[in-house]
């Protein structure tokens, strides 16, 4: 059991690890906002399970492992690093790129050369060394300081990130991709990048983020981004996350849109052991697009939580989110998904969708589609289902010669399709049905 | 070819079979009929074997193999093909796609090359035309969206491509206008040779008009309670089932 106070102090022995002056040299609106982190930490609401945002998703174990902070960069060999990052290339894809690994952004892997004027892409480890009052703009603007205690772990203890800024008007000529990678390491790492994604008035950016590590790579990774949109800026932002089944993994995304702004994201969630994808976003002015969809395949020892908070705070906005599952063998996973409109936000048009897929009957899925309406003039609907795959399709391919396995893995491609066709770089696309199709060759078919 | 020894047949404690005897030979078309709920559906699937059927007593046998003892893709590996009444749609798997799979998973069992997919869109596209399916409906995903009669003729497409020995089409004539059932007709008739047997399962009497049966079967109560040539076809158009039914109950 994990009291309150057993939790607090897995967070203050994890806030304690900090270097004694890390933090000196700062400017002072950061002090500000990690002193108000620590005070989150030590005395807002801790996680529990009487939190609707958490009630099927336990932090048990994870309280259970202790984690190192890690102050500065390891010494890594780049070499050997590289060989791992070639392994998981998507082939064929043409990107900037940006490595992180272990939560520290390498130049000397990455590959930005070129970046269109009124672009930059820079880690926000320099950016604060060499020119710190730039960022106090943006960081914790998005992310509201004390969410909940990991965000405000994050906010305390963060100290590289990637930082992405797109001046108005300009359009990104190529996509921009950022690998994380996790290394196998002696200790088990706390890995806590963030990230600031600014696209100015008009501007265009996608975005790949790509989550990887080492086998059996043990860790925590912390992950928070921050992301504001301002009038007419479109971003397409997708995000692949394929990791060791011993890591635990939070990405809690923060997304601000202006007047007109679109969002379109696709996240593919083949997990760890045990992680949670957050959005939490608002619209800020009338007229903007948010678009969720996102894929969640869960297998044995996996918990996969997937937690979406959309806020229509203002009127004529459009918000979509689509999510699928595909659970396996003892695999669970929780969809919990928000929608807010409020009173003000009249013609607001919401969409929120989860459609799972069950192989196996101990395979678990926690579905909650939330509409909360407070406006009378909306269009709002919602819908979840939960099946599994249908015996008489099966039996169809069956009887045309196809052997049931792979009639089995044709189907949850299928099923999986449309949300895969979101993603509009064919590499990626290509890549994604390849991953499925190697995790539904794998494990997933043990008949029970 | 195919021969069926007093098979006895139930779904969850339900009978549906009750010692059916049926014959076929290489090269035959053999019509079965019946009305509603008599058992031609489940006579087909069990044939094809699809999970869920109990088979009480009895054997069926298949160019002298235990046929109940393959897996459904065994069995079209075998050469079986069934053509079914209500084709299922299948989200997000792509027609062309499954068809290749399927004809390769075929080709492979029988130790023949499988089509690459240059090769096997000019093959598809060639039949499909044959059949007169719109070259559209191959790119989409199976059966979302087709009406009855593309269904249909997608199912012969199939056939076509698969080259099997035993063609069972279960009610592939109903719910077909006129011309769709002059295609499909002319599909089954263009496959009809010397090394490959048909069982036809229809209601009507329609389909028999364009392709002509060796033999003629009356499906009742889950027994073949007559046998004889297509002119019973044409006596059951007339007569119904019920002189049959009577038959069978005296």
């Amino acid at each position: 059991m994990i009291t309150q106070e057993s939790q607090r102090r897995w967070l203050q022995q994890h806030l304690q690890q900090r270097m004694p002056n890390t933090f000196a040299h700062q400017p002072s609106w950061l002090k500000q906002s990690r002193a108000q982190a620590y005070k989150a930490i030590t005395e807002s609401a801790v996680v529990n399970r009487k939190q609707e945002a958490w009630r099927y998703t336990s932090i048990e174990n994870l309280l259970k492992q202790h984690f190192k902070h890690v102050a500065e960069p390891m010494l890594s060999t780049p070499g050997s690093q590289n060989r791992k990052l070639q392994y998981h290339n998507v082939a064929n894809l043409d990107a900037y790129r940006v490595v992180v690994i272990d939560g520290f952004y390498e130049p000397q892997l990455s590959d930005i050369r070129n970046l269109p004027e009124g672009v930059s892409v820079k880690s926000l480890r320099h950016v604060l060394k060499t020119d710190p009052e730039y960022l106090a703009t943006w960081f914790g603007k998005t992310a509201p300081h004390s969410e909940h205690v990991f965000s405000a772990l994050n906010t305390a203890l963060t100290n590289d990130g990637v930082f992405l800024y797109v001046d108005k008007q300009v359009e990104l000529d190529r996509p921009i991709e950022v690998v994380y990678l996790a290394t196998d390491n002696d200790h088990s790492l706390l890995l806590q990048p963030r990230n600031l994604f600014v696209l100015e008035d008009g501007a265009k950016a996608t975005l790949v983020e790509r989550f990887i590590s080492d086998k059996d790579g043990m860790y925590f990774q912390n992950h928070l981004t921050e992301i504001t949109l301002g009038q007419d800026a479109t971003l397409r932002h997708y995000r692949t996350q394929n990791e060791s089944r011993q890591a635990y993994h939070l990405s809690s995304i923060y997304l601000s849109q202006q007047a007109h702004s679109h969002y379109y994201s696709t996240t593919l969630a083949f997990g760890a052991v045990w992680s949670r994808t957050e959005y939490q976003a608002t619209f800020k002015q009338a007229g903007a697009e948010c678009n969720l969809n996102g894929l969640y395949m869960v297998g044995d020892k996996q918990l996969t939580d997937i937690h979406l908070d959309v806020r229509h705070s203002v009127p004529d906005c459009v918000s979509r989110e689509r999510f699928k599952g595909v659970l396996y063998g003892k695999g669970r996973a929780v969809f919990d998904g928000h929608i807010r409109v409020d009173k003000q936000a009249q013609h607001s048009d919401a969409q929120l969708n989860n459609d799972n897929l069950l192989l196996t009957h101990d395979a678990e899925i926690d579905s909650k589609p939330q509409l909360e309406i407070y406006a009378d003039d909306v269009k709002c609907s919602h819908g979840t289902t939960v099946g599994e795959l249908d015996a008489q399709q099966v039996f169809y391919l069956r009887s045309r010669g196809i052997d049931e396995s792979t009639a089995r893995r044709m189907l949850c491609l299928g099923f999986a399709k449309d949300i895969v066709e979101t993603i509009h770089l064919p590499a990626l696309q290509q890549d994604a049905i390849l991953k499925l199709s190697e995790l539904l060759t794998g494990t997933v078919f043990v008949k029970d | 070819m195919l021969s069926i020894n007093n098979l006895h047949v139930s779904i969850k404690d339900k009978t549906i079979l009750q010692g059916l005897n049926f014959e076929i030979q290489k090269g035959e078309v053999h019509a079965i009929m019946g009305p509603n709920g008599s058992g031609k559906s489940s006579l087909s699937h069990v044939i094809a074997g699809r999970e869920g059927y109990q088979v009480t007593a009895g054997e069926v046998n298949y160019n002298g193999e235990n046929l109940l003892m393959l897996t459904p893709e065994q069995r079209a590996h075998h050469g079986i093909f069934l053509g079914m009444q209500y084709p299922v749609e299948l989200p997000g798997v792509n027609n062309m796609t499954f068809m290749r799979e399927s004809l390769n998973a075929v080709r492979r069992a029988r130790g023949e090359p499988e089509h690459d997919a240059v090769a096997f869109m000019k093959l598809v596209r060639e039949k499909a035309a044959q059949v007169g399916l719109h070259e559209k409906l191959l790119k989409r995903n199976v059966n979302e969206g087709f009406s009855g009669g593309e269904k249909k003729r997608n199912e012969i497409l199939q056939m076509t491509l698969l080259e099997p020995s035993l063609v069972i089409l279960d009610e592939t004539d109903s719910g077909l206008d006129i011309d769709a059932l002059r295609v499909i007709a002319e599909g089954i008739n263009t496959l009809r040779s010397p090394e490959r047997s048909f069982i036809l399962i229809t209601h009507y009497q329609r389909l028999l008009e364009f392709v002509q049966p060796d033999f003629v079967s009356v499906l009742l109560n889950g027994k073949i309670v007559r046998s004889g040539g297509k002119e019973l076809a044409l006596e059951l158009e007339e007569k119904g089932y019920n002189w049959l039914e009577e038959g069978v109950a005296a």
